[in-house]
This record gives structure tokens, sequence and C-alpha cells, in this order.
């Protein structure tokens, strides 16, 4: 689609795209090469000499045990993360939908954490679960749990999931009741009146209907895990105990910042961006609709 | 729908209600804190608000916590810039690139536009060393400039308002060329004004995405003075074997909270339409 | 006060032409109609005059100035356009300001222009409301208000009218007419709608196909059309035609299957004994005794207006339907017979090949 009226200037046109193709090729097209150059570069430890070292830095890094596990613990975060991210929306979504009288009140208590930067949200939770100070952990102790989460891996992971699930539940709530609410009421009303119950037509009617918005909420919370969670992790373990919560992004900041590994971090980057453009390009399907070019 | 199944309602109220107190909970409880003083949130676990509320705030404002070296209120107000600064700047370039876009037709118009597509899928986390660097090179470390402009080029902006500008008539455009008005007086005097709904919803969530910004103000703040709130709190809970200032801290997250929050409780409508237009 | 004229204009979109060479004087002060089917060219002629069309070859003057390279902007025309294009933002008052604004006109002056155009229109308790509170005839007077502000040397509508309801169309095409009477500017006015065209038009430009059928009054197109195409667009129900041949003394038609008819003028040598399409308006058949020269008709329906009666029936076989007015209530019954005659002043003659006029 296409405009049928256009001005005619030479320059202005340029003029108007300056400022954010110039933003765009400073800060995010040239530091993406850069990324892509130096993944196959190997600096020596003084940082005098660069030299070309083809993929090496790629068969490093796959042999490297850290970043083997990093991409397992990236897993397992990311996919819990949507898991109950998504669930728990979706549970609440479908009861919103429901109510009639208190809807939108519900709808307020439920979207706003969204408002909560990630960072927050895990402070709030560390403050819970702080083995010393936190009340949740202070119940946990007493039912026999010994909960540690700065010495234990898996509570660590419980503990970062819970916190980057949390806000992304009013991300999800929104998105899903938006879903729910444009399911035409008549589909809903002809099942119940061939006698389905709430729970049958929401799984055979509702559910099917809301597949395009499930698919896109899964690939916004796997990029939201990859790549926004990198607050959560570095404010509550970074990336700890003992590497139980280094997920791949945190590694990147870890490798580059600390450890000076170059090559590695650079290589490092170059794969979590192409999972990214892959999930971006499997975005694009429901993007396309907008973007019509 | 009319269905008279009493139990059901209940049951569904019962659950929401439950879902609105769990998630607001570690909210909640971060309130409490806030309002107590060290000694009681380290030695029991206050569930209701204590005595020392403005003397948590008034010391998180005006004296911050241990090392950080930078008041919450000079924080917040770093926060501030940024997220301003963020919302202000996505809106005004992509307001342009759109303008150019879509009512003009010159050479790379379609480069451009791919060009603009693909930052969509770059965010700072996967390029992070290399852009630290480019900002370092510019010289642009710590300061408003290196926290703002990285982080104001914007596809997702850039579409919506295309797609805004293709639903406006062509007419329109031509009665302003009858009536004898340039491009640029068209941006201002007409396109800008229609566009008011859009750039408000817009301006909604980029503000809440530029106050929650982490990782980049992590990466080019060292000095204090530049710090946003977000760093702050992180660098107040970095104490090694010490006791961090939970009272303070929490005072500080309560505060980091709220503008955002505000937002998005008071201009629900702007905030749900931005997201929902968005899509990210 | 101008004239506009057209000088053998082209347009082409791409490799696609879609006017081929018009050319038209427009006078001082008059209303030409541009009518034609939707598709044939139009509203781009109209956007050339405007000058939001490039021109693709020919000269458009306006008071003898090529206008071809000026902006719209500098043309001293206003436009009406069909979904009227006020800006939603904008005041009435401000919506018929702007074009004031932009030319840097005095407060004062804007004031009193506005104020003056609102009056005319009756639009002065409106000039604080926003376009999207105000119904589909008040928006229309805006965007006359719009044009009449500016003072323009020509005013040009394309189809300002087609987004109403019928009965406000009628009224405001009065009003469009009154108004060209109080203003007398040259005015371009496009439409698909006949009875707006004869109503309003000093003369009509008819289209079809990107080519100029004819150009003439109302009552010249409705009583000499030019070619079979405006013979039929012209005219409600349209006039009906028949296939035939003119006898080699010229002095008659030999309808094929449905009789013969006596045609006065005789017609000239080079149209004797040649295929020929004839064509009678519903309204000019009569009744008539059996008999020579007269027309057979076989009844098929009829729709009874009140007024007038229409007869819809065949002439022989394998014809197809044609139609008949007649004054006041009738009750044919269906396969009647009914026998028709023509003067023949009333017969409009057609070259089958060239679908132009015979005679005159
Ligand atoms: N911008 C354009 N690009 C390509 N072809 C066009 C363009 N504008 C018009 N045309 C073509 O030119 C021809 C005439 O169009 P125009 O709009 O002048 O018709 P019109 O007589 O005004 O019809 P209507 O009564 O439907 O408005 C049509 O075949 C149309 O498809
Ligand atoms: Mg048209």
């Amino acid at each position: 689609m296409e405009k049928r009226v256009i001005f005619k200037n030479r320059v202005l046109p340029y003029l108007l795209v300056a400022p954010q193709i110039i933003i765009t090729l400073v800060f995010f097209i040239w530091p993406a090469f850069m990324a892509l150059y130096q993944s196959v570069q190997q600096e020596d430890p003084f940082g005098l000499k660069t030299t070309f070292v083809g993929l090496d830095n790629f068969a490093y890094i796959f042999t490297d045990a850290i970043y083997l596990n990093s991409i397992k613990v990236t897993m397992i975060f990311s996919f819990s993360v949507a898991v109950i991210a998504m669930s728990t929306a979706l549970f609440l979504a479908a009861m919103a939908d429901r109510v009639i009288r208190g809807a939108t009140t519900y709808k307020t208590f439920i979207i706003w954490p969204y408002a909560v930067a990630p960072v927050a949200a895990a402070v709030l939770w560390y403050f819970l679960f702080n083995p010393t100070v936190g009340m949740i952990s202070f119940f946990l102790k007493a039912i026999g749990i010994d909960w540690n989460f700065t010495l234990k891996g898996g509570q660590a992971m419980v503990l970062v999931i819970l916190a980057s699930a949390w806000r992304q539940i009013s991300y999800n709530f929104l998105f899903f009741l938006a879903g729910l609410q444009a399911i035409p009421k008549s589909f809903i009303e002809a099942a119940a009146i061939d006698g389905a119950s709430p729970a049958k037509r929401f799984w055979t009617i509702a559910f099917p209907l809301l597949s395009p918005t499930f698919f896109f909420l899964l690939v916004m919370n796997l990029v939201y895990a990859f790549c926004d969670t990198f607050g959560v992790i570095h404010a509550i373990t970074e990336g700890g105990p003992n590497e139980a919560t280094n997920i791949m992004v945190f590694k990147i900041y870890h490798d580059s910042f600390e450890s000076l590994d170059l090559g590695g971090s650079a290589a490092q980057s170059v794969i979590l961006m192409f999972i990214v453009i892959a999930l971006t390009v499997i975005q694009f399907r429901y993007i396309e609709r907008k973007v019509h070019y | 729908m009319v269905e008279h199944r009493p139990w059901l309602t209940f049951l569904t109220h019962a659950i929401l209600l439950l879902g609105c107190l769990i998630i607001a909970f570690p909210i909640y409880t971060t309130f409490v804190a806030s309002t107590h003083s060290l000694e009681t949130i380290t030695s029991f676990f206050p569930f209701l608000p204590g005595r020392h509320l403005i003397e948590n705030y008034q010391q998180a404002l005006t004296v911050g916590s241990g090392e950080v070296g930078a008041t919450v209120g000079s924080m917040m107000l770093n926060s501030l810039i940024m997220a301003l600064g963020i919302a202000i700047g996505k809106i005004s370039i992509s307001l342009l690139s759109a303008f150019a876009i879509v009512y003009f037709r010159f050479r790379f118009r379609m480069f451009f536009f791919w060009m603009i597509f693909i930052t969509l899928m770059l965010p700072v986390e996967v390029r992070i060393l290399p852009t630290h660097k480019v900002v370092a090179d510019l010289n642009m470390l710590d300061s408003y400039s290196g926290l703002i402009f990285p982080l104001i080029a914007s596809a997702t902006a850039t579409f919506l308002f295309r797609q805004f500008f293709m639903t406006v008539p062509d007419e329109l455009c031509e009665a302003h060329r009858i009536d004898g008005g340039g491009p640029m007086r068209f941006f201002f005097d007409i396109l800008l004004p229609m566009s008011r709904t859009s750039i408000a919803a817009l301006f909604v969530i980029l503000f809440i995405y530029g106050w929650n910004q982490y990782l980049w103000p992590l990466l080019v703040t060292g000095d204090e003075s530049y710090y946003t709130l977000l760093i702050g709190i992180k660098r107040m809970l970095d104490v090694g074997e010490g006791q961090a200032d939970w009272h303070i801290i929490m005072a500080s997250t309560m505060l980091a909270m709220v503008p955002p929050v505000l937002v998005v409780i008071f201009m629900q409508k702007q905030f749900v339409r931005g997201m929902t237009e968005t899509e990210k | 006060m101008a004239d506009v004229s057209l000088r053998d204009i082209y347009k082409s979109f791409g490799q696609n032409e879609v006017i081929h060479g018009i050319s038209c004087d427009i006078h001082d002060g008059e209303f030409i109609v541009i009518l034609g089917p939707s598709g044939c060219g139009k509203s781009t002629v109209l956007r050339m005059i405007a000058g939001l069309e490039v021109i693709t070859q020919g000269d458009i003057a306006i008071n003898g100035k090529v206008v071809n390279q000026l902006e719209p902007a500098d043309r001293d025309i206003a436009m009406v356009f069909q979904n009227y294009a006020l800006y939603p933002h904008m005041t009435v008052f401000k919506n018929m300001a702007y074009g004031l604004k932009i030319r840097r006109m005095p407060k004062a002056e804007i004031e009193e222009r506005v104020q003056r155009a609102a009056r005319i229109l009756e639009l002065t308790e409106f000039l604080d409301r926003k376009p999207r509170q105000l119904s589909g005839g008040q928006r229309q007077r805006v965007a006359m208000g719009r044009c009449i502000v500016r003072e323009p040397k020509v005013f040009l509508f394309d189809e300002p009218l087609s987004n109403l309801d019928a009965k406000l169309r009628v009224q405001m095409r009065l009003e469009l007419r009154n108004l060209h009477e109080t203003l007398g500017i040259t005015s371009v006015y496009v439409t698909h709608d006949q009875v707006e065209a004869m109503t309003l038009g000093d003369r009509l430009i008819i289209m079809e196909n990107g080519y100029v059928e004819q150009i003439g009054s109302p009552l010249e197109v409705y009583e000499r059309p030019a070619t079979i195409f405006v013979a039929g667009f012209i005219g409600s129900p349209a006039m009906n035609f028949f296939e035939g041949r003119a006898s080699r003394d010229g002095q008659s038609l030999e309808l094929s299957g449905s009789g013969s008819l006596p045609v006065y003028p005789h017609l000239e040598p080079d149209f004797c004994d040649k295929a020929v399409v004839v064509g009678v308006r519903p309204e000019h058949f009569s009744l008539a005794p059996e008999g020579d020269g007269t027309i057979k008709m076989q009844v098929d329906h009829l729709e009874t207006l009140g007024a007038d009666t229409l007869v819809h029936g065949k002439s022989g076989e394998e014809s197809s339907l044609f139609t008949l007015r007649l004054p006041d209530i009738h009750n044919y019954k269906k396969g009647s017979s009914l026998f028709l005659s023509v003067s023949p002043e009333r017969l409009h003659l057609f070259d089958k090949q060239s679908g132009k006029r015979i005679g005159d």
C-alpha cells in the first residue's frame, strides 16, 4: 500500500530520516558488525595485536563447559518463565473474562506490575526470599526446607524464575484478555445452548481461537527471558551460585567486562543475536500484517 | 450471557481476588518494610506499616544509602531525564522518519525502511561490548546523551506512525497543498495534531520502557552523578558480607516503582492502547 | 474572474494513457459540469486543472496564462473534495481560516471573510465546532466555505454531493446553484449524476473512457446527443435504440422486424442504404392506430409512477425490451399490442459503425 499523494522535494526526505538512520547506523548496525568482526578475531593478552582466527572462537566456546552450561541454564530459565507467566496469565484472563462486575478493577490490579522494572521486581523477590531477612525464607525454614539460594543452585533458579515471571504475568494477561474479549460472544453462547460446561467451552472454543495470541506471547516471553531479564540475574545472583543461573546474556556481560575475553564474548553475542533474529523472524509473520511491504 | 451458577461466579471472584493479592504481595511487603526501622525489619517480619515512613523516605531522598554516593532524589532526576529523553526522542525521530517514508519518494527509501526494521532484531543485549565501545569512542560515557541517544532508534514507533499516516486521507494533503502549505507545515499543522492519541499511547509505554532501563545505564555510567535510580538500588544491595540498609533500599524501590505504576494506573487507556498497537 | 482553457490534454499513469486529448474553453463565470460514468477520467481532468496531477501533454491556461508548472496554491483555485477533506482537529472557523493564515492575511481580514462566508452558508453558529460534531450537509458547507473565503478565480468540485442522502442532495444542489449566481465564480463540477449535471450546469462536458463525447448545454445534449453513448447516458429512463437500415431514397428507415419509420428531413445520400442505429426517447412515442410508419409493441410489464406510466415491451420476437413513457395511468395486459408512432424530428440517427450522429 502506497500513498497516491506525495510531496516533491529532493533533500527534505533525507533530512527527515537522517536522525533515525544515523542512530541506527552508529548504535545498532555498526556495533552489530563489530560483534561479527570480533567474533572471528583473537586479541593477544596485551591488546596490542589482533589476528584473524576464523571460527575458532565459536569452536572454543562450544567446547567450553561453562558456556554449554549457560545454554542449558538459559533454556530451562526461559521456558520456565514463559510457561509460568503464560499459564498464570491465561488462567486469570479466563476468569476476568467471565466476570461482569469489577472486571476493570481486576484488570487494573493485574496489569500494573508490568510497569515495575525487572530489576525492581528482582529486589522485591530478593527481599522476600533473603535467607536472613526474608519473610518467605523464614516460613520455608519453619516447614523444614533449608532455604539458602546463595548456596543452592536449584533454589536460586527458582527465585530468578519467579522474579522474572511475576512481572510478565501482567503483560500476558493484557493480551490474553484482549484476545478473549475479541471472541464473538455468539460462539460461546451457541456452545452454551448446546450444553457445554464453562470449562469445556473454554478449551474447545476460546482456546483454539486464542492460538495466534498464544504463539505471539510465547515468542515475546522467550525474547524477554533471553534479554530483558539481565537485571534480575545481575541484581539477585550474578549468575551464581556455581553458574547455576548464568544465563547467556549475563555471561556475555560478565565475559566482556570482567573476564575481558573479547573474541569469546563476541562469539557469544553473535549466537545470541542469531537466536533473537530467529525469534523475531518467526514473530515477523505477525508483524507482517502491519507492515505490508 | 445470563448464567445461573452463583457458586461459579463466586469462585471466579475468589480466584481473581487471590490472584490480585498474590501479585500485589511482594509490593505490599516492600511498602511495609519501607516504613520500619532496619532493626525491626531484620529481627522479625512486620505485616503492618510502621511509623518510620517519612523518616526512611526522607533519608533515601536526601542522604541515600551506604557507599552509593548519590541520593535517591538525584538518581530519580536522572531516571526521569533518561525516561523523558528516550520517550520524546523515540517519538520525535520516528514521527519524522515515518513522515519521510510515507509522504516522499526518494532513493534508498525501502533500504532505509528495512534498516530501521532491523533494529527490532538487535536489542542492546546482543551487542553489549561494541556498543559500549562506540559510546566510549564518542566520549559519551557518563553523560545524558550517552544514556539517551543510543536507545532512541525505534522500528516499532516508526511502524506505528507509518501505519497511522497511511490511514490519513490523501485529500487532506491535497487540500493542504491547495491551501498553500508546504510539507513541514502539513507535518506540524495537520499530521502532528491528528496523531495525538497515538503519540500519547506511545509516550506512556516508552516512558515506562525508558524509566526501567537497566543494562544500558549500567554500561555507560561510572560516575555516581549519572546513576539512575535502578542502578543505585543495585549498588545499595552490594554490601558484601555487611548488612544492607533494607529500610532505605525498600523505600528507594518503592520510589523506583511509583512513577511508572502511576502512569499505568492513571493512563490505563493509553497504556493498553500503546501495548496492543505496538505489540512490543 | 477567469476563463479556463484546456488545450489537447493527455494524461498517462505510467504506460497507461487515461485521458486521450481533451480540449475545451470554459468561459468566465460559467458553471461547467464534467459528466461521465465511473472511471472515465473526470477526476483526473479536474485534478489536472487543480495542479494535483501532472499534465502529460497539452496546456491548461487560466486567464490566458499557461499554468502547467504552477503549484496548486499558485493557480488561484479552490477545490471541494468528495469526502470534504476537512482538517478533523480544527474548528470550523480554523478550517476556513487556515488557507488564509498560510497566505499571511491580516487577522482582521481573515475574521471578516470567514464571518461573511459563514453568514452566506448559515454556519455562523457552528464556527466553534469540530467537523465530527457536524452533520453531512453542514460539513459540505464548511468545505464550500473554505473555498469561498479564498475568493479564488476558479472553483473545482469533485462529486461534492455524493456522500449526502437523496433529500439533502436536492437541497444542496439548489444552494450550490444560488451560490454560483451570487458569486459568479467560474466553476468546474465533476459528477456522475445526470440530474445534478442537468440542473447545475451551464454546459456539460460528457466524457467516456478518457475521450470527450460532447460539450454542450443541458438542452443540447438532451435534444441533439452527438453520439450513441451520450444519447444513452442522458435521460431517464434511457433512450431506446433500434437497429435498422436507411432506405435507398433516404426517406424512411427499415427497423429490423418491427416496421418502418419515415425520416424528415430526408437523409443525405451518403447515409442512404446504410446500417444505422435509431434512437427514440421513451417520452417521445405516441400511441397511433395500426398502419404504416408505426412500431408494433408487445407489452411485457408496466411501472405505474402516478403521473406517468412506463410500459416495457418488445417489438419483435427476438428484439430486446424497450420502454415507452405515457402520461397518466394506463392499464395494459401483458401480451397486448400497441402501435406507436414517432414524429420524425424526434428521431435520433446514428451511424452504426462510428456511433456518431447523422443529420442534425
Ligand atoms: N494515481 C493513479 N494511478 C494510476 N491510475 C489512475 C490513477 N488515478 C486514476 N487512475 C486511472 O485513471 C482512470 C480515470 O480515473 P478517475 O479517477 O479520473 O475516474 P473518475 O471518472 O473520476 O471515476 P469516479 O466517478 O469513479 O470517481 C481510471 O481508470 C483509474 O484507474
Ligand atoms: Mg472521481
